[in-house]
């Protein structure tokens, strides 16, 4: 009887207590602030009249609204919507193509009738502790070809991750043997065994394992550092982090049709709130099975 | 069982991949990939030792340790090792600190909807590159209207130039990694947290044990040992700078470079000023030898006395 939670809410620990908690919402409901304000931030500023902010600095409270920044973004002459597509492209590939690869190497590891698992287990591993780091990586992505095209934003790097893998591989250790036994007794082939049966099961974590390819893939501007020089191949991060020479080229060329000075400041962020827009709206789905993926992760190891 | 075994260990190789073909062809395509982007790429590093020449590539004249001692004689070989250790420290203990805080506070919180909500704001950073990170930090830090100067400025202040003064940048850049990670690994102790045995606490509450006293007779002694894990194996990964982030937040801004300049973005700057690849593989091979010992020993240590955490 006294073991019930009800216990709980009977015992008064007094003042320190409600002190105590008021600074845990405080503190936490804070820090979420602290998350969230900056976000706030840049949408407002993406919003505010160019003139606003060169008077008034950034601000949550603006003088003067304005749209400019999105016109300008979506006017033809505009290399947003090109970056868009380049990165778009190489997301949806990259994670459909990760995430095959991926799903197939975990399989085989985690089956029992491949006798070579544990050797090619560590041929994988070695690979995560010791790189041969920045130029060797160049050059084999350039000798490869997956230079100054789409495959310079989809192949190096980004495909495989031997990381996921084993999360692919320990989740599959705990489906029951008997599974694939079964299925074998049934006269399933291996191939049928994996995708008809395997990979349903799998779901959970493979939207996990999808999901960390395609956020890599979206937020990705170093293979565009590296290997793409032609402005046509400029994934959307890379364009945002070039914009500033965007903005004086776009103020060139278009000089008298525009209004006042190029938005600087506004066309940033609005840049930035546009490359943000397809992770705010997959959130809740993101989130879901982010948690789920990080649990199994770091605490299943 | 046994029976068994011993006739599969019999079976010579190829009878062995010819019998599971199937099920070999499936890791083919992450085999080759590796082998591409790995193994291949190992030969690649005898360029440290060498001219390199773009006509001869990988079998261009050696030249012996001369790249090495070049970057060992230039003031940047101690500047760059300092940043990435030191930088990489703090994020690691004020972060790990931050993050177990956070998760013990939530864990406190018994209003549901309330952790779910500062829960998924808090998560949100992690999802954002850095690049759009480096523009909200423009947005608060920036001379002419950044927020914070603009409050120095409405108080009659004398506005600070942040982007020129690196003596701030080694506490920004943690406040940056804390913002952006913190909410992340919260959730992660979080999770281990929720694991633990409910019976624990029912028997300290009814004891009548305070809030402060179950955290730290109960809640924290249980969290030290993956406290311990992670933290092992991060130290693994301390010669290794978060290319992402600083290019992003520091890109070619030559004041912030003493302080904030790491290994990673001096090898990329290597490459890409100065034109000798022998010279940045030289760099790149220093740290992935370094590299790989610490990871090595951290997991031999993780292995003595978490069996269970080591990843090999």
């Amino acid at each position: 009887m006294d073991n019930t939670p009800a216990v709980r809410n009977r015992i008064d620990y007094g003042l320190a207590d409600k002190i105590q908690q008021v600074f845990i919402y405080s503190f936490v409901a804070a820090f979420s602030l602290a998350c969230l304000l900056p976000f706030i931030l840049v949408i407002i500023v993406s919003l505010t009249a160019e003139k606003s902010i060169t008077i008034n600095g950034y601000s949550f409270f603006p003088k003067e609204w304005s749209t400019y920044a999105y016109e300008l973004m979506f006017s033809p002459r505009s290399s947003v919507p090109r970056a868009y597509y380049v990165t778009t492209l190489a997301t949806v590939t990259g994670t459909i193509a990760a995430t095959l690869i991926t799903f197939c190497a975990g399989y085989t590891l985690a089956n029992k009738q491949c006798r070579y698992r544990n050797g090619m287990s560590l041929y994988f591993y070695i690979t995560m502790v010791f790189s041969a780091g920045l130029v060797p990586w160049y050059m084999i992505s350039k000798g490869i070809g997956a230079y100054d095209n789409i495959w310079a934003l989809i192949v190096p790097s980004l495909m495989f991750s031997p990381f996921n893998m084993f999360l692919v591989r320990n989740f599959i250790h705990g489906i029951p043997d008997e599974l694939s036994e079964s299925a074998r007794i049934d006269g399933a082939g291996e191939i049928k065994t994996a995708f008809s049966i395997y990979l349903p099961l799998c779901l959970p974590v493979i939207a996990t394992v999808a999901l960390f390819y395609a956020i890599g893939y979206w937020n990705n501007y170093f293979n565009a550092v590296m290997l793409v020089n032609d402005k046509d191949y400029y994934s959307l991060q890379m364009f945002l982090f070039k914009i500033q020479s965007e903005i004086t080229q776009m103020s060139k060329m278009a000089q008298g049709a525009m209004r006042s000075n190029p938005p600087k400041e506004s066309y940033k962020m609005a840049t930035s709130v546009v490359t943000m827009g397809p992770i705010i709206l997959l959130y809740p789905f993101l989130q879901k099975y982010f948690v789920k993926g990080m649990v199994v992760g770091a605490v299943k190891g | 069982m046994k029976r068994g075994d011993r006739i599969k260990k019999k079976t010579p190789f190829w009878t062995e991949l010819w019998r599971n073909k199937l099920l070999y062809l499936l890791a083919v395509p992450a085999l080759l990939y590796t082998f591409v982007f790995s193994y291949m790429a190992m030969p690649f590093m005898v360029i440290a030792f060498e001219k390199f020449n773009y006509k001869t590539g990988i079998f261009s004249p050696f030249s012996g340790l001369d790249n090495f001692v070049y970057f060992f004689k230039s003031s940047w070989a101690w500047t760059i090792t300092r940043n990435t250790v030191v930088i990489n420290f703090l994020f690691l203990i004020a972060g790990t600190i931050f993050s177990v805080a956070l998760a013990i506070l939530l864990n406190e919180i018994k209003i549901k909807r309330f952790v779910k909500v500062s829960q998924s704001t808090m998560l949100f950073p992690y999802f954002i590159s850095w690049v759009i990170v480096s523009y909200m930090l423009q947005g608060v830090l920036g001379t002419e209207n950044g927020l914070i100067n603009n409050l120095i400025a409405q108080a009659g202040g004398q506005r600070v130039s942040f982007y020129s003064l690196p003596q701030y940048w080694y506490l920004i850049l943690l406040i940056l990694n804390i913002w952006k990670y913190a909410g992340y690994n919260a959730i992660i102790y979080l999770a281990v947290i929720t694991g633990l045995d409910e019976g624990l606490y029912e028997a300290a509450y009814i004891d009548g044990a305070s809030r402060m006293k179950r955290i730290y007779y109960i809640t924290i002694p249980l969290l030290v040992p993956t406290i311990c894990i992670l933290t092992l194996m991060s130290i693994g990964r301390i010669f290794y700078g978060d290319f992402g982030m600083f290019y992003a937040i520091i890109r070619d801004n030559g004041s912030l470079m003493p302080i904030a300049e790491v290994i990673d973005t001096y090898v990329y700057r290597t490459f890409k000023n100065t034109g000798n690849p022998s010279l940045s593989m030289a760099i790149g091979m220093y740290q992935s030898v370094i590299g790989f010992i610490l990871v090595f020993v951290s997991n031999r240590i993780v292995k003595r006395f978490f069996p269970e955490g080591a990843l090999f």
